[in-house]
């Protein structure tokens, strides 16, 4: 599946889960469907039917209250029936709010509390280097997630262990849990910030796929350091009225707000 | 201990290039003779524990067997939901290694002593907390966190009991007797094992015949690892350097008040008053109460009870 059907069908199937399940976050989710869209719509190498091929690219949401965005990705592209979406946020289901991987082939890690993926991803593409091997570990995170210190615990640690099959994506929709960015705390200048720690820094629109491709290939880091992409993007990305609201990072689509969702992303807007 | 430790480690990590030690910056002239020795399976992360467990689950969940190592609180209380979430949830072969369990380091004051690191590594799921009493214990520990999948914390002490036990001998998923006794036993649990030692010694010269277990797992496979040393006493004291909720004397109770078996349980253990007192790790213990004075005093008044 292309990156751009991926991604229309990770925001559907998103709504789609957040209304059964009466769940937050769905604004999370549509913040990186793009960015979801294009890693398992051919940027990661992956297989779906050998989850834990030892040669492929490894993939952490750190932003684990997204989880229905990754499950929607591994369903669509073959690691497990879409039917079991259905069954997200439901008693006894395996597809917690925050991504598990226990029971979920394809899931690399579990998440939910904010700022541990960078440094797993890290221990792990360390791993990789050591062996010799050339697969790349990508950590998703989100922008409010780097309050957190252990972001840049993670940062140092890459940057002076030169480890380059290490790429970190930021989802900078400018919206954290409570307020902006800008009134909560300020990550700008937020490049800067990275460059200083080391990084390579990559800055694009994150809901242009080619931009976003471009970003991510292997030939975008050719040095010894890690990357960053700074992703710019627009939290509740696809739905008009979830689009840049504190609102919708915890309301869960229900009614005729689910309709009008649903019928947007048709196309019938 | 941390000498007995380290040198089984190295041997272990001489065969294996997949283990690996990390450390937060701690270790001065401990970690040194293994850092020269096998500087490629020797990381430093930097004062980061947070850090140093999210790095060493990515590297164990990469093929690696991962010990990370520092001293007091900070690879435990510090990092705590990294162990949980990142190591534990996902069974990673990390061993969680500190230096300096209890008063050890007394002097440098409350941030400096490991005293509530037993009942809060205890309560997590998938975590095995192994505390080694005698030298022995100690040397088996490398090897025993080596052969066991998934997490560990072991916590080592400054002080020890000098045994001659061979540590290949050594289980250290059940609970080691010292010495056998009939109805008073005391079960220690850490480097303060001494202490019910040298009470034991005493006691027995004044014809008082007490059995002795180092509580060497905190974290037993089943209740019988904690009820069979300990089936014929009819008193139990338990002995930690570690306040008195949740550690050793909390699984005593929890287990024994489940059994069929009638035993008064005493807890010896810090009092929570005592935190900002400082001192050596023997001051300390006198302060609350965990010398063998005081343990012969409780056992004598037990005994009334008898």
């Amino acid at each position: 599946m292309n990156s751009i059907d991926l991604a229309a069908k990770i925001r559907l199937d998103a709504v789609i889960m957040t209304n059964r399940g009466k769940s937050s976050h769905v604004a999370s989710v549509l913040s990186i469907a793009d960015i979801l869209g294009v890693l398992y719509g051919g940027g990661l190498k992956v297989d779906p039917q050998n989850p834990n091929w030892p040669e492929r690219d490894r993939f952490i949401l750190s932003k684990g209250h997204a989880g229905a965005g990754v499950y929607a990705a591994l369903a669509e592209t073959g690691f497990f029936s879409t039917e079991k979406l259905l069954t997200h946020y439901q008693n006894g289901s395996t597809l917690s709010g925050h991504v598990s991987h226990k029971g979920n082939p394809g899931v690399e890690f579990s998440t939910g509390s904010l700022g541990h993926g960078l440094s797993v991803a890290t221990g792990m593409a360390l791993a990789i280097q050591r062996r010799g091997k050339n697969s790349r570990v990508v950590c998703l995170m989100s922008d409010g997630e780097c309050d957190e210190g252990s972001i840049w615990e993670a940062a140092m640690f890459a940057s002076h262990h030169k480890i380059n099959n290490l790429v970190a994506i930021i989802d900078y929709n400018k919206i954290q849990s409570l307020d902006t960015i800008a009134a909560t705390l300020t990550l700008e200048p937020f490049e800067d910030k990275w460059k200083s720690f080391g990084w390579n820094v990559a800055q694009v629109d994150g809901h242009n796929h080619e931009e976003l491709e471009k970003a991510i290939s292997e030939e975008n880091n050719k040095t010894s350091q890690p990357l960053v992409v700074i992703a710019h993007t627009t939290k509740g990305k696809g739905i008009s009225f979830m689009e840049n609201s504190v609102l919708w990072h915890y309301r869960s689509p229900q009614n005729e707000e689910f309709e009008k969702a649903i019928s947007e992303l048709s196309g019938d807007k | 201990m941390r000498d007995e430790f380290i040198s089984g480690l190295l041997e272990i990590a001489r065969r294996d290039r997949n283990v690996l030690l990390l450390t937060a910056d701690l270790g001065f002239g401990v970690v040194d003779e293994y850092r020269r020795e096998l500087p490629d399976q020797f990381i430093n992360v930097g004062i980061a524990e947070q850090n140093m467990i999210g790095i060493a689950t990515g590297l164990a969940m990469e093929g690696n067997i991962v010990y990370c190592y520092s001293i007091g609180n900070f690879p435990t209380l510090r990092c705590l939901e990294q162990i949980r979430n990142d190591a534990a949830y996902h069974q990673a072969n990390v061993k969680i290694v500190s230096i300096g369990g209890g008063f050890s380091y007394g002097q440098l004051g409350m941030s400096h002593h490991a005293t509530e690191d037993l009942a809060i590594m205890r309560a997590l799921p998938e975590v095995k907390v192994v505390v080694p009493g005698t030298r022995s214990e100690a040397k088996a520990a490398a090897n025993y966190l080596y052969q066991t999948p998934g997490v560990q914390y072991l916590r080592l002490d400054k002080s020890f009991v000098e045994d001659t036990d061979d540590p290949e001998e050594i289980d250290l998923s059940t609970w080691n007797t010292l010495k056998v006794g009939q109805e008073i036993y005391i079960v220690a649990t850490g480097g303060v094992l001494q202490e019910a030692v040298v009470a034991a010694k005493i006691l027995s010269e004044m014809g008082v015949e007490i059995g002795v277990v180092s509580a060497t797992i905190l974290t037993p496979k089943s209740a019988q690892v904690v009820l069979d040393p300990i089936e014929r006493s009819r008193v139990v004291i338990s002995l930690e350097e570690h306040v008195r909720v949740g550690g050793l004397g909390g699984l005593l109770a929890e287990t024994i008040s489940e059994s069929d078996l009638n035993i008064k349980l005493i807890r010896l253990g810090m009092s929570p008053t005592n935190m900002s007192i400082v001192g050596d790790q023997k001051y300390l213990r006198n302060i609350n109460g965990l010398t063998a004075e005081k343990i012969i005093e409780v056992i004598m008044s037990a005994k009334v009870l008898l």
